[in-house]
């Protein structure tokens, strides 16, 4: 296991949110895992991403400069990140708010266009759990059975109420 | 030990202070040391401690400089800038001979410089930390696991030596999450203050914490004896990790999230057939310079990776007394180097030592 992930988006998308699932789920499968994400003023209404490394080895870098799979929510962070996609990696885009395609040929690209799906479900605010379905799926950093458990961990108990909801959104995602 | 859970570098640092007693946080807020002083505002009153949020970096410090008068277990936090106003605090600490931990989460620099990571505070916490003859003792941990090992000890050897430690990491460890366990209870040793202004109740003499002294006989007296206590620590306190480094030919230096940044590429560099390795100091002061001088023995030549224009570099130097080439390898103002980028110095110091 050496999966090298960039989320990128808008603040505000739960970019930091999805890492932090991917980050647990690799945990509770006994990978070594690191959760870096950006700070500062390109956070505050602009760009937000974070770097998920899970690996068999001691994590060193948790900077991901080589990404074996990119999730990008909006338009600049497909233009900042796709070249840091390696060979043969995949990019995953919500193309809803993407309307740019993947320039390279070399990697796998995935359209969903899941802030769409999320509004027209009644899941305003989930595009990202959407997005993370379909990684789940097509990188299988995770078992289907892992899902839940890991959402419990990450959502805060104030707002469990949201689990199920959350749950759906991944699902629909997978389902794609 | 409890269950593993991810925890920013920041929060590990609040929660293993607390659990190695400390009951007093002083601070102000910096980017990007906040959450750690967030962390202490939510969970040490809890703990039957005290947070207080001072109204400046001086302030703090020298709410520092009387709780460790009182003998107790204390820290202070900030960053780069915020370290700089502490300067005349942490002189005054060493000058009295109090324990105290002051924790740093570096950001690029000089002036207000920036809020990305840097480690150009390297020459301020080991050689300059404020004004007149003194050292702290500096602990860099390298993985949110090992903040909590180094808060233990370094609260621990600051009282052991009476005299102020630092924790100097950097935004990369602060800011990111890892897997992290904490021990359910902290082997961390107390040790008597009889030294502490506590209230004589008429039964003794009283204390007196002080770091004046207007007569240079007295104060020679006190350097040279406060130095002899530097020595021991010299001898008995040295620290580091050892990867890859048995039959290295190029011996990286680097400590923090440089040295993760070095694993990668000396894995790499190993892949190629260059026998790379790395020493990463976990004390930088006292300098890990016995394994150093041990490594020089064999090794062509060394590489210090930093986050400065070359400080470090300059320690690696003196400890193999310029014995072998020393190649540095640096980004700075918040910028990071790559594995790729490290890798290429050390093909180079591979090639330049033949």
């Amino acid at each position: 296991m050496n999966q090298q992930i960039i989320i990128a988006g808008f603040g505000g998308q739960g970019v930091l949110f999805t890492g932090k699932f991917m980050a647990y789920a690799g945990l509770y499968q006994g990978f070594e895992v690191s959760w870096l994400p950006s700070y500062g003023p390109e956070m505050r209404g602009g760009t937000a991403n974070c770097n998920v490394v899970i690996s068999d080895q001691p994590v060193g870098s948790p900077i991901v400069i080589k990404a074996t799979s990119l999730i990008a929510m909006n338009a600049p962070s497909l233009e900042k990140f796709e070249d840091s996609v390696v060979p043969g990696g995949k990019i995953f885009i919500d193309s809803t708010l993407i309307s740019e395609k993947v320039k390279r040929s070399d990697v796998d690209a995935f359209y969903l266009p899941a802030t769409q799906m999320a509004n027209e479900h009644g899941m305003k605010g989930l595009s990202n759990m959407i997005m993370l379905g379909k990684f789940i799926k097509e990188t299988n950093i995770c078992d289907e059975s892992l899902i839940e458990k890991t959402l419990k961990k990450v959502v805060p108990p104030k707002k469990a109420d949201l689990i199920e909801k959350n749950m759906q959104a991944i699902q629909m995602g997978y389902q794609l | 030990m409890g269950e593993k859970f991810l925890m920013k570098g920041n929060e590990a640092l609040g929660e293993a202070a607390i659990l190695a007693g400390c009951r007093n946080f002083f601070g102000y807020p910096i980017t990007p040391q906040t959450e750690l002083a967030a962390y202490m505002a939510k969970k040490l009153p809890k703990a039957g401690g005290t947070f207080l949020q001072a109204e400046s970096e001086i302030a703090a410090i020298n709410m520092v400089y009387g709780a460790a008068s009182a003998g107790q277990r204390v820290m202070t936090s900030s960053s780069s800038p915020g370290v700089s106003l502490k300067s005349e605090g942490m002189s005054y600490l060493a000058g009295s001979d109090l324990p105290a931990l002051i924790v740093n989460v570096q950001r690029g620099g000089p002036g207000l410089g920036g809020i990305q990571p840097a480690q150009s505070d390297y020459f301020q916490a080991t050689h300059g930390p404020g004004h007149g003859d003194f050292r702290l003792l500096v602990f860099a941990p390298s993985t949110v696991q090992e903040v909590v090992d180094t808060v233990f000890l370094a609260f621990e050897k600051a009282d052991e030596y009476r005299m102020p430690a630092m924790i100097l990491a950097d935004g990369i460890l602060g800011q990111m999450m890892e897997p992290v366990e904490f021990p359910e209870h902290a082997q961390v040793k107390q040790f008597d203050k009889p030294w502490a202004t506590t209230g004589t109740q008429g039964k003794r003499k009283k204390n007196i914490i002080n770091s004046l002294f207007l007569q240079p006989d007295e104060l020679e007296i006190i350097n040279l004896k406060r130095f002899e206590r530097y020595q021991k620590i010299v001898e008995n306190e040295q620290r580091w990790e050892e990867f890859m480094v048995d039959d290295a030919e190029v011996v990286v230096v680097a400590y923090g999230a440089s040295a993760r940044i070095a694993k990668n590429a000396i894995r790499s560099a190993r892949e190629k057939g260059i026998k790379a390795g790395l020493i990463r100091p976990i004390s930088l002061w006292p300098f890990p310079e016995k394994v150093l001088r041990e490594k020089a023995k064999t090794a062509k030549a060394f590489v210090s990776v930093e986050l400065s224009m070359g400080q470090m570099i300059n320690d690696v130097r003196l400890a193999i007394e310029c014995s072998r080439p020393v190649y540095l390898c640096n980004r700075v103002g918040g910028m990071v180097m790559t594995p790729d980028e490290v890798e290429a110095v050390i093909v180079k110091a591979q090639g330049g030592a033949k």
